[in-house]
């Protein structure tokens, strides 16, 4: 399977750099613009073909290493590869 | 005192620590390749700054998963000392050994310049040579430095003395302008429940010679030195 795994801030944790593209697109006249986070995105591909097994891997995964949960979000979506 | 420098791929401050350790103790550290399973028997580990794995992911999530670093957590534990400097202290967090996070300057730039930081407790093994504390002049060199975690750990840490430094004014306040990163708190440093493990974002190795400049980090290694003889 393959699986793409959004990391993501969690609410309430700044985001230093979403707030600069925040200001960045202001300044280059796209208005109405708020709330910008900036995160990451990992893709994976997966010899588990099955998709609870697979979902439950990526799981392990993102709280081992892909995110650190003390201050990120992780989601993840599987596809057949 | 046995001391022991864990060497990642990207460390950079590893070989300046040893030169201040072994200034301390009279012997020079064993340097320890982060592909050892193992740490020999030591009284110190210390975890260098640098840039350990290109700060991929995150900075110090490939370190924390390093081959030797089960041993580290295993050994801290069982109450082994260990420092953290800088990308030391991220892989400390990384770890778990350490409660938070340090993520990204506040003003989103690289900071290299001398700060200065109060000593906050001077009844530890790392600091018991710093008189009655006081601040320190110490340099700093990083792009993720703020360290932040939720308010119930911060109360925890303050409740239990475990904040080590805090970036201050040349005085000694507690000031915004004196943070160099955004840190909560203006935590530079923090220690274990146990204060058997130090980290923190400054460079006392940095600092420790007449040569660099100044040595006000000299005492952190004179301290263990004394402390764990």
């Amino acid at each position: 399977m393959k699986a793409k795994v959004k990391v993501t801030l969690k609410t309430g944790v700044l985001d230093p750099q979403g707030k600069a593209i925040e200001h960045t697109l202001s300044a280059l006249g796209f208005g109405g613009v708020s709330g910008v986070r900036q995160g990451k995105y990992i893709e994976l591909e997966l010899a588990e073909a099955d998709e609870a097994d697979a979902h439950a891997a990526v799981k392990a995964m993102c709280e081992k290493l892909l995110a650190n949960t003390v201050i990120e979000n992780y989601d993840i979506e599987l596809e057949p590869l | 005192m046995k001391a022991t420098v864990i060497v990642f791929p990207g460390s950079n401050c590893d070989r300046d620590v040893a030169v201040s350790l072994e200034q301390a103790t009279g012997r020079p550290p064993e340097m320890l390749w982060h592909g050892s399973s193992e740490v020999p028997s030591t009284d110190l580990i210390v975890l260098p700054g640098g840039f350990s794995y290109g700060d991929y992911l995150r900075c110090g999530a490939m370190a924390a998963h390093s081959p030797v670093m089960r041993d580290v957590v295993d050994k801290a534990k069982s109450g082994t000392r260990v420092l953290g400097i800088c990308n030391g202290f991220q892989i400390l967090t990384e770890s778990g050994l350490l409660p938070g996070v340090l993520m990204q300057n506040m003003s989103l730039k690289y900071v290299c310049r001398d700060v200065h930081v109060r000593v906050e407790r001077t009844d530890t093994d790392f600091t018991r040579q710093y008189g009655n504390g006081g601040v320190l002049r110490i340099p700093v060199a990083h792009h993720e430095g703020n360290y932040n975690a939720d308010e119930e750990t911060l109360d925890r840490l303050e409740d239990e003395g475990r904040v080590a430094f805090r970036y201050c004014t040349p005085d000694g306040e507690l000031d915004r302008d004196a943070n160099p990163n955004g840190s909560a708190r203006n935590i530079a440093g923090i220690y274990n429940e146990d204060g058997t493990v130090l980290g923190l974002m400054p460079h006392p190795e940095r600092l420790a010679d007449p040569q660099l400049g100044g040595t006000d980090g000299k005492a952190l290694f004179s301290s263990l030195a004394e402390a764990l003889q």
